[in-house]
């Protein structure tokens, strides 16, 4: 019993993590109409600026500037390459460019950095157990969850009450109005596939401090992000949290008892919410069927 | 990373191998012979890159040396390199493009078990010679071994070998394992877990964790809450880099000790510094004080790769791979096929190439290089390249099966 | 019947010699075998995608299926080829057809996500049945096996007479979609692409053509995988990973995938380029992701698509009332309809 309780924590700590990928995934799938297939690059971005710029700025400035990086990358890629195919009817173009975008970022990290994986350091004073009987809770996964909590705050509070998000969210139900009441809808989306980059970009500077830094890090994580998404129901961010902390949970469940299905469980959990539910938990009708 | 490509890499090889050749002009090639073209597949992107690379820095330098002295039976040796992307089907048409296109008259390679097994099957209904330098799953040279294959890496049971008595005498026998969910930790866990029981120890549990795992926090909390006197990790790769950071991090280290099985410098030198700590198995070390040729082959290395890395155990098998191939040849006297196979049975590996002081040799049952295992311990507050302390060489044939408990039968043609 | 364009009458001829000029081209027989084996997987995979307008994006399912069928008749069951080929594809044809009541319902993303997830649980299962599968480390030990007619015996196991086995289930596969596609069944199926409710309005069980795309697809798609399983003697997990699938969507889309040739356009240019650029080069990923960049950006409509429109419109059953239905509805035909319509009018 002790154990399941230690597995559903720590499967929550995981879940948190999906859960960050995927709000950046939503946001850019619901404003800018991009499948980001690149998602997993600009994780991989913001984790290797942080690695590079950690021993000028410190762990503490690297965590900024890093995703910072990845949301400035983020923005001459949309600019450059994602604002032309806004006209195109059918998002499965910037599904191919965002592969190809995926394909690229990973062959450069290779080649600036390396093959060799790369150790994080992170604070001393992070790394080591909180108490003896919860030795699996470090000081360095409550900053994860604390981060992640903090900035999913900011962000609803962004989304809620700025002017910013509030155009944000109308021009996810009706671009059309949003345009016509004289809102520049192009800086409206670059700001937005910006944001989703910085969330990607923090998410792989976290991510560093657990797993270490592999040019591939980025293409494990993007499928879970997308059941996350699909999981709580396209269209609703709350839905995408909501998502990424069932599948964590349910995965670090699994594996207390059949450790062999803990990946085939999200895939699972998405089947059976998608055959009862089949716009996903809190998702809405029509948006890309 | 080098900044250059492949095919311009070999060249810088060839060159490499043309100079000291210039110098002694009585060696020459035969007139009029075309090269022989040698095959390597290996990971040059992807999961095992880091470990391609090494594979085919070993195998360039031994091109160099090969063709310095004159080439295969007079004939000048071309290594033709291909990126596998560790992907079984790609490495399988890779091979088929070496050997119909290009008329590689052998291949090499490997890091991932998946792509030896599928190239073996190449290599095997095209009669042309394979020599897998890693993949160390059991059936390349066990139930699926062919006439033409052979291998330079150990086999999972043999890394199993090196290392449990000296922890079993060390810290006691009872044991937790943490092991991949693939043919490679099943067959590793339970040599380990045989080896541990003949002892008297005691199995405590076994956690079976799917390859690509990136949290390994439920197995700790697992392994932790049977209090065993050793904690074996048998996961390799990326996958050990995770696991061992989260054991630190939760301070396991404190309570027991914690050992496995193979490790190499490439994932110890991707560890921070406080995770490098334990008791693992290296098939190759590079500070062998006591042994000939090692010093001079380190440095060698590091005057032709001038980017401060070490040679690994990696390189070493690329390295011993193509020399062994030459060595096979010249035995056979000829490339044919059979012939070179025949060759390299039972061949033993010179002092300047086995760079390890226990006889070296390819077995003739299955083909299967007996070489060494390094068992040692972490240096813990070392610096690369410096990481490791090599308890003790132990001989491949101690630590192998024996022969007839393979499952290996030849497949030569009548 | 459909009338045949002068350039496919090439093609066929191309196909025919292939093993004739691919070696003075610096290609060789096994590249030719894949690109066939992937251009029966991939114009398979559009009847779904391009024509019916479903993103499947787990259509590696039913390839790895095939080719674990047919390894594993081949390793455990009886050493014949064509037995292999018709187990294999059973398998994969029968998978599709049972799990095509879940996804015939379901909708652009949807549909693709929830035809990854079947396809990951599949693969999952073949990594962790290590005993029957070789999980990880694949299935190995098999070989395909000489066919028998009479006394007369024609060898596969020789590279080109392999090509032409393979060449032989292409064209079977190319009927077989050509007479299906020009069928009633064939036009019912662009017209729910185009518009699936004008299509649902008019009284047709939209859902069960879906199925019957998607059965029919799954199943030439295993056969595909048979082929592939034998072309190496080998199969591994990653035949059934999602990133196969995608691979052949991309193939499809950037080939384009209104045309009935575009996949295997596409898989043309994506197995050649992979096989060049990465002799090449270490850089390879980069080149091939370039490759798809300016794809996207110079061939709105993938590649085929710049070639002159169809001839001939496919018509649409046309029912009294249509003209309001249409009046009403907006066209969708996109597999992946923009999530509103106003988007791209804003943006225009």
């Amino acid at each position: 019993m002790q154990l399941l309780l230690f597995n559903a924590f720590n499967g929550l700590i995981q879940g948190v993590f999906y859960a960050l990928m995927a709000l950046g995934l939503a946001l850019i799938l619901s404003l800018n109409s991009v499948i980001n297939m690149a998602h997993g690059g600009f994780l991989v971005i913001g984790a290797y600026l942080a690695y590079t710029l950690a021993p000028y700025l410190g762990f503490w400035g690297a965590l900024v500037v890093g995703p910072i990086g990845a949301a400035v990358i983020g923005l001459f890629v949309e600019r450059i390459l994602i604002r032309p195919l806004y006209k195109r009817p059918d998002p499965l173009y910037t599904l191919l460019l965002t592969f190809g975008l995926a394909l690229i970022i990973e062959d450069l990290t290779r080649t600036i950095w390396g093959a060799q994986g790369l150790p994080f350091q992170v604070p001393a004073a992070l790394n080591s157990p909180i108490s003896s009987v919860l030795f699996f809770i470090t000081g360095y996964r409550l900053l994860v969850v604390g981060i992640t909590m903090a900035v999913m705050l900011g962000l609803y509070f962004l989304l809620r009450y700025s002017r910013l998000g509030i155009r944000i969210r109308a021009g996810t139900l009706d671009l059309e109005t949003v345009s016509a009441l004289g809102v520049n809808i192009y800086l409206l989306r670059a700001l937005n596939f910006g944001l989703g980059c910085l969330l990607a970009g923090l998410a792989g500077v976290l991510a560093a401090g657990i797993l270490g830094l592999t040019p591939p890090m980025g293409s494990s994580l993007i499928m879970p992000s997308f059941v996350a998404i699909i999981v709580g129901g396209v269209g609703s961010l709350v839905g995408s949290i909501l998502g990424g902390l069932l599948i964590g949970v349910a995965a670090g469940i699994t594996t207390t008892y059949y450790p062999a299905a803990s990946e085939a469980v999200i895939y699972l959990i998405m089947l059976i919410v998608l055959v009862i539910r089949p716009r996903g938990l809190l998702g809405q009708e029509g948006l890309f069927e | 990373m080098e900044g250059f490509t492949r095919r311009k890499a070999l060249k810088a090889g060839l060159a490499l191998g043309a100079a000291p050749f210039a110098a002694t002009p009585f060696l020459s090639y035969g007139q009029g012979e075309s090269p022989i073209k040698v095959g390597m597949h290996d990971p040059l992107t992807g999961t095992y890159a880091a470990e391609g690379e090494s594979e085919v820095r070993g195998a360039k330098l031994a091109l160099a040396e090969i063709n310095a002295k004159g080439g295969i039976l007079g004939r000048k040796v071309e290594l033709l390199i291909e990126d596998d992307n560790a992907n079984a089907g790609l490495a399988a048409q890779k091979a088929h493009k070496l050997i119909e296109k290009d008329g590689c008259s052998m291949i090499m390679g490997a890091v991932s078990s998946a792509t030896a097994l599928s190239v073996n099957q190449v290599a095997a209904q095209k009669g042309v010679p394979y020599m897998v330098t890693g993949g160390h799953t059991d059936p390349v040279t066990g139930k699926e071994c062919h006439w033409t294959t052979f291998r330079i890496c150990t086999t999972t049971y043999m890394l199993a070998n090196g290392l449990a008595g000296t922890l079993y005498q060390k810290f006691g026998g009872k044991w937790y394992f943490i092991t991949p969910d693939y043919a490679y930790g099943h067959t590793l866990q339970a040599a380990y877990a045989k080896i541990l029981q003949g002892l008297g120890g005691q199995v405590l549990g076994n956690s079976l964790s799917p390859l690509g795992t990136t949290d390994f926090s439920s197995y700790l909390i697992k392994a932790q809450s049977t209090n065993p006197q050793v904690l074996i990790l048998l996961v390799d790769g990326q996958d050990l880099v995770n696991c061992m950071k989260q054991a630190v991090q939760f301070g396991l280290q404190k309570k027991m000790p914690i050992g496995g099985g193979l490790s190499e410098l490439e994932v110890l030198n991707a560890l921070p510094t406080e995770a490098r700590i334990g008791w693992w198995t290296l098939e190759w070390y590079w500070n062998q004080p006591n042994t000939p040729h090692v010093k001079e082959w380190v440095d060698s290395y590091r005057k032709t790769y001038t980017d401060g890395s070490y040679p690994s155990a990696r390189t070493w098998f690329g390295y011993a791979g193509l020399h062994a191939l030459a060595l096979g040849a010249a035995h056979a006297k000829s490339i044919e096929p059979t012939k070179l196979a025949r060759g390299l049975e039972g061949l033993e590996l010179p002092p300047e190439i086995k760079l390890q002081p226990n006889k070296v040799y390819f077995r003739k049952e299955d083909h299967q290089l007996m070489s060494s295992e390094f068992p040692g311990e972490i240096n813990t507050n070392g610096k690369y390249p410096d990481l490791f302390k090599v308890a003790s060489i132990v001989p491949g044939d101690k630590a192998a099966l024996p022969a007839s408990e393979t499952g290996c039968k030849l497949d030569y043609p009548a | 019947m459909i009338r045949r364009h002068p350039v496919e009458i090439l093609l066929w001829i191309a196909l025919a010699t292939l093993p004739l000029w691919l070696g003075p081209l610096g290609g060789y027989t096994a590249l030719g075998t894949k690109i066939l084996i992937y251009g029966i997987a991939a114009l398979a995979l559009n009847l779904v995608l391009g024509f019916t307008g479903g993103l499947s994006f787990g259509h590696a399912a039913y390839f790895g299926l095939g080719a674990y069928g047919a390894g594993m008749t081949l390793k455990y069951l009886v050493p014949s080829t064509p037995l292999a080929i018709v187990v294999g594809t059973l398998a994969g044809g029968l998978a599709a057809t049972l799990l095509g009541p879940l996804v015939m319902r379901r909708r652009g993303i949807y549909f693709a996500m929830i035809t990854i997830a079947i396809g990951q649980l599949f693969y999952f299962i073949a990594v962790r049945w290590n005993n029957v599968t070789g999980g990880e480390d694949g299935l190995a030990g098999f070989r395909r096996q000489p066919l028998h007619f009479g006394s007369f015996v024609f060898d596969v196991q020789n590279e080109i007479k392999y090509y032409y086995l393979v060449l032989f289930c292409f064209v079977i596969a190319v009927v077989i979609m050509r007479v299906l596609l020009a069928s009633p069944l064939g036009h019912t199926w662009v017209a729910i692409r185009e518009n699936r409710r004008r299509a649902l309005f008019l009284g047709l069980r939209t859902d069960l053509y879906v199925w019957a795309a998607f059965a029919i697809s799954g199943t030439i798609t295993a056969l595909a995988g048979t082929l592939n399983a034998m072309l190496f003697n080998f199969t591994s997990p990653q035949d059934l990973h999602w990133i196969l699938s995608g691979n052949f969507v991309i193939m499809i889309v950037m080939g384009g995938m209104r045309k009935f040739w575009g996949p295997l356009v596409g898989v043309t240019i994506f197995v050649v380029a992979q096989d060049y650029l990465s002799s090449l080069t270490d850089n390879w990923m980069s080149l091939i992701g370039l490759l798809f960049v300016l794809i996207v950006l110079l061939f709105p409509k993938g590649i085929l698509g710049l070639i002159a429109p169809r001839r001939r419109e496919v018509s649409t059953p046309r029912a009294p009332g249509i003209q309001q239905a249409d009046a009403v509805l907006e066209e969708d035909g996109s597999p992946l309809r923009d999530s509103t319509k106003s988007l791209r009018e804003a943006t225009k």
